[in-house]
């Protein structure tokens, strides 16, 4: 941010010397004149994002405005025409949501802030603890490094999978552990709660990879000369950590935090796929809600769809305060 | 175009626009083509078993292929779980979707209701209809209309292991839910094996809501029936097999462990259909002693019947096919007596037609252990556009009242709550 910020600032300075008469018409000719090949460079990605991102996000959200399913959209099927009679029913499906009279978005969102934030923390932790052993010479560092990726180079439904096999209470490896050394067996997937502490940790194991690499990415960037500033000062390991490598972290982890709680948010393969569909439902975050409503039985594409907007809307909510602060304290 | 940009596709255009060129005046008179001179490809999404049944279906395609050399068939196999979406978003935009497709009979009036599929009456697609079995041909209508040709049945019966009800000193299978309950606690004790694993699919439910006269509305009425006082003494009897009688579920795994544990004899009775059996003859408990797998209807509850759903695959044509015609010979050919005894001896799965029970087919244990079953306890199910929606509460509040997190009356509330969000003007009670 910092070098666009002064970037722009030359920029700034440059037309301001160069151009005596600022007026915007001629500004923009100017830019035309300078950038044309800029521009048109850009128009085709800009065409290819209309398309496949801002129509369907547009669509999605009149949608959400109507009461649009599967059984009352227009269709022409061969010699089966059906008009369209849903309705423009304005903000009633928001209302509908947003003031808990469907009985599930407020369960479903405390869920899934709690979700979010358990994993997001652990990945941090666990990636952050992982990357600072990682950073310093020993041996077999490489070996260490390429075995600790593997869950995140692993596509992600076949590490679930793998899970639900070993979690499984009846024929798994883990109740046959501890079963062989004298514990009682356990259903680790039997309650809503133990569900919950089991996608958790396996999200962790799938995301803590990512993280460390992320990490490890920055510290290697902290100028060594810090640390030894910091000895010679009489700082110790735990105040250098405190007071260098976490300030040194800190434009990478607030990037990674960040992807983290937007992926983590949006996260639907574990949760769907591990725990199948024998759940009471409590379970589901948001987009496996979503999910369901979208795609069983007669599609509910206007409540899918409010779902989805509210979705965006909590997390473009988030994103930018996030930057927000984060900006302030990286300038603070 | 509506079927995507395939080299198939396109050559069935140019063969269409070349028949339709030489025998416009065919058409004119309005009068059905001569089957003969049907022309052209035609998709077939096929849902049955990839490795145990489709080559018999794919045996059956080169033998219409022979008799209609003029038509092409280009089969492809889609998983059972996935065709529902698969189908209906193909559908909708009418790129990729197929000619015919094998469609659980729970699907027939999601579909119909939503102008995916064809009416077949007065087609070629039917064909001898009165051959049909009653409770097969009811699950191909839909507001007085055909829209399938029923292809394989079931049900869902009492599958039991003889050794260990013999084991445990008892004569015969049970015959009402207070006995299975009985029996299962004797079979722990003298056998060590447990009496049965609950699934806790909803679909399996189901025999235990209809035999206690339960069901999970009542169109006719336009009522929500599922927390009646009858669907009340279902649930209670369905959690207390689960609590007496079953070994415990693993919930996310549940499907596979009961087939698992029953399979080599750690349990000794399940709810299960036909489909189940082929696996069960793989497990310790009945490999290379098929004698040893029981078959009975499932226990009868309260009201003294006992009922369960009829299930099977119905051969359906999707309304914007480009071939119709091909689609509907294709349709016939696969749902003919000669198919189905072909079928039904290849496969073990039960014919729709009366005349394909041949005592060669009936000669499969598979086939005439499920058959009295079938004419005995087998019954329709509410044939509401919606029910494939309705499965979803129905299923969580299940797994809640087997789990002890709600009580049965107040699940079975939330669950006609749920109901009433998607079935508008209906009421509960």
């Amino acid at each position: 941010m910092t070098t666009a910020a002064s970037t722009a600032q030359t920029d700034k300075t440059a037309r301001d010397d160069g151009s005596p008469r600022p007026a915007r018409v001629s500004r923009l000719r100017r830019s035309w004149d300078k950038y044309w090949y800029a521009w048109a460079m850009v128009t085709p990605v800009a065409v290819v994002i209309a398309v496949l991102v801002l129509y369907p996000l547009g669509y999605g959200f009149y949608q959400s405005l109507t009461n649009a399913n599967e059984s009352n959209v227009a269709a022409t099927i061969g010699a089966f025409h059906r008009p369209a009679t849903y309705d423009f029913v304005g903000l009633d499906n928001y209302w509908h949501v947003l003031s808990g009279a469907d009985g599930d978005f407020y369960p479903r969102l405390v869920w899934t802030v709690v979700w979010t934030v358990c994993c997001v923390a652990l990945h941090v932790a666990i990636g952050m603890g992982l990357a600072v052993l990682l950073n310093r010479k020993m041996r077999l560092r490489g070996f260490y490094r390429a075995m600790l990726i593997l869950p995140w180079a692993v596509p992600s439904f076949i590490g679930v999978f793998a899970w639900r096999l070993m979690l499984n209470s009846q024929f798994g490896v883990f109740n046959e552990i501890i079963t062989a050394v004298g514990l009682p067996e356990q259903n680790w997937l039997g309650t809503p709660l133990a569900q919950k502490v089991a996608v958790i940790m396996v999200n962790v194991w799938i995301g803590v990879p990512f993280n460390m690499v992320a990490l490890l990415g920055g510290l290697q960037s902290i100028p060594k000369e810090l640390y030894e500033a910091a000895e010679m000062d009489g700082a110790s390991p735990w105040q250098r950590f405190v007071n260098v490598t976490l300030p040194g972290l800190r434009p990478v982890s607030n990037t990674v935090i960040l992807l983290g709680c937007i992926w983590t948010f949006n996260m639907f393969n574990v949760i769907y796929l591990l725990l199948g569909n024998n759940t009471t439902g409590d379970t589901d975050i948001l987009v496996t809600f979503a999910f369901r409503k979208a795609f069983t039985g007669i599609s509910d594409y206007a409540g899918a769809a409010t779902y989805g907007i509210i979705i965006l809307a909590l997390l473009l909510a988030f994103s930018t305060f996030y930057r927000r602060n984060t900006l302030k304290s990286e300038q603070a | 175009m509506r079927r995507g940009i395939s080299i198939a596709a396109a050559v069935t255009v140019v063969a269409l626009a070349a028949t339709a060129c030489g025998g416009s005046d065919d058409k004119a008179d309005g009068k059905p083509k001569d089957p003969k001179d049907v022309s052209g490809t035609i998709t077939y999404w096929d849902t049955s078993d990839a490795a145990t049944e489709a080559p018999t279906y794919k045996a059956l395609i080169k033998q219409f292929e022979a008799k209609y050399p003029k038509i092409k068939v280009n089969y492809q196999s889609v998983p059972f779980t996935d065709v529902e979406q698969k189908f209906k978003s193909a559908a909708k935009s009418g790129k990729g979707a197929p000619d015919v497709v094998r469609t659980d009979v729970g699907l027939m009036a999601e579909y119909a209701s939503l102008g995916y599929i064809a009416p077949l009456d007065g087609t070629a697609a039917l064909k001898n209809t009165s051959d049909f079995s009653t409770g097969a041909m009811n699950t191909a209508k839909f507001n007085g209309k055909t829209y399938g040709v029923p292809s394989v049945t079931d049900t869902l019966g009492l599958l039991y292991n003889k050794d260990l009800l013999k084991k445990a000193g008892l004569a015969k299978p049970p015959a009402t839910w207070d006995e299975f309950i009985a029996d299962a606690k004797t079979i722990k004790k003298k056998t060590g094996a447990y009496g049965t694993y609950v699934n806790p699919d909803s679909y399996f439910l189901l025999p235990l809501l209809y035999s206690n006269g339960a069901d999970m509305a009542d169109p006719s009425a336009k009522k929500i029936t599922v927390s009646d006082s009858s669907a009340v003494t279902a649930l209670t009897t369905a959690k207390k097999i689960y609590d007496e009688a079953s070994m415990k579920v693993d919930f996310a795994n549940a499907y596979q462990n009961m087939q698992t544990a029953f399979k080599n004899g750690k349990v000794a009775m399940l709810i299960q259909g036909p489909w189940s059996v082929s696996d069960d003859l793989t497990g310790s408990a009945f490999k290379g002693k098929e004698a040893n797998l029981g078959y009975a209807p499932v226990p009868a509850g309260a009201g003294g019947k006992a009922q369960a759903p009829t299930g099977g695959h119905n051969l359906a044509v999707y309304q914007g096919s480009g071939n119709l015609d091909a689609s509907y010979l294709f349709t016939q050919f696969m749902t003919s007596t000669e198919s189905q005894i072909t079928i039904a001896e290849k496969t073990g799965t039960l014919p729709t037609r009366t005349s394909a029970y041949t005592t060669a087919v009936t000669s499969n244990a598979k086939i005439a252990g499920f058959k009295p079953i079938l004419e005995k306890t087998a019954r329709p199910r509410v044939a509401l556009p919606q029910v494939g929606s309705l499965f979803t509460p129905l299923q969580q509040n299940y797994v809640k009242i087997l789990q002890g997190d709600s009580s049965v009356k107040s699940g079975l509330d939330a669950t006609a709550k749920q109901f009433q969000t998607l079935l508008p003007g209906y009421s509960i009670g």
